[in-house]
């Protein structure tokens, strides 16, 4: 291959830039389900997502 | 009667726990679909022919013209967005503008090092200030611009409207990027593969840049998608935290 520090070294640094990307994007995802998931297990629920019943938006646990 | 129809469509998708629905059904054939053009793309890119100039270099292209290329299509998708919190106040407008920011940076971030990567070997020099170069580099500072202003204030629809006049200020850049290298006399190459009288490029060449063009636009929606989503269940947990603090308090 001609060239092939500056190919390699291109396909590396998208590479790295492409996967650091989608590591961070899941990475923040789970984080953000497991506080969500933390917070419903605290009794606290979105106001629509919580019974009819309980408009304060707080559940009774 | 249609036209009623498609407005309640987009308004449903203007419901967060509608698009999640949504988002949950489609991300995984998104990311599928664009493993499978990344795996096509990747083995065309390394098993065509190299230039009989540029030699292997020619390969770069194949990641460098995409990147460069969604550096654009997302700041247009920003500008879209933008339009949608100052005109149609669009409740996922806003956060979709703000999760698409850091996207279009990384990709910009690609385009300009796999540029200056196959700068060196064909023009001698890794970087030049010319037109096409500095308009790029402008947009990648525009990108961190407005991730850093997003973070810098707390509430997020005053953040939303500020950043949105930014982007919209911004979009001037997007048409100097693309008619740079006509307007003025640039190192960089004028367009040859979207312009008039169709592509310049011999199809062993054209066939991965498709491919791997496509790959790279799936993958950005992907993330675009799962971005939104991550900023939408970022604010029910911010609103969830403000309502217990209330509750806590009420019950001092």
């Amino acid at each position: 291959m001609t060239h092939a520090f500056y190919v390699l070294a291109s396909y590396g640094v998208a590479a790295v830039v492409i996967l650091a990307l989608v590591i961070w994007t899941v990475a923040d995802g789970r984080a953000r389900r497991r506080e969500l998931a933390e917070l419903e297990a605290a009794g606290l629920r979105r106001r629509s997502a919580a019974p009819a019943s309980a408009s304060t938006g707080k559940t009774a646990s | 009667m249609t036209e009623s129809l498609a407005i309640r469509k987009f308004s449903d998708l203007a419901n967060p726990t509608r698009f999640l629905a949504i988002a949950e059904r489609v991300l995984p054939w998104l990311a599928g679909l664009c493993c499978l053009l990344f795996a096509l793309g990747l083995t065309l890119a390394f098993t065509t022919e190299g230039d009989y100039q540029q030699g292997d270099t020619v390969r770069i292209m194949y990641i460098h013209v995409p990147a460069a290329w969604l550096s654009m299509m997302c700041y247009s998708v920003m500008a879209l967005s933008a339009l949608g919190t100052l005109v149609w106040r669009h409740p996922l407008a806003d956060v979709s503008h703000k999760a698409a920011a850091p996207l279009g940076a990384a990709f910009t971030l690609v385009a300009l090092v796999t540029g200056s990567l196959w700068g060196k070997p064909m023009w001698g020099t890794w970087w030049v200030w010319d037109a096409r170069l500095t308009s790029v580099f402008i947009l990648f500072l525009m990108y961190l611009g407005l991730i850093a202003l997003n973070r810098a204030m707390d509430d997020p629809s005053r953040a939303a409207r500020v950043s949105a006049v930014l982007i919209l200020v911004g979009f001037v850049n997007i048409p100097i990027i693309k008619f740079s290298v006509d307007w003025w006399n640039t190192l960089h190459q004028p367009a040859s593969v979207i312009r008039m009288g169709g592509p310049t490029i011999d199809a062993e060449f054209l066939r991965p840049l498709i491919v791997m063009a496509l790959a790279f636009t799936l993958l950005f929606f992907t993330l675009h998608i799962m971005a939104i989503r991550n900023e939408i269940w970022r604010r029910r947990v911010a609103t969830q935290r403000r309502m217990a603090a209330r509750l806590a308090g009420r019950g001092d």
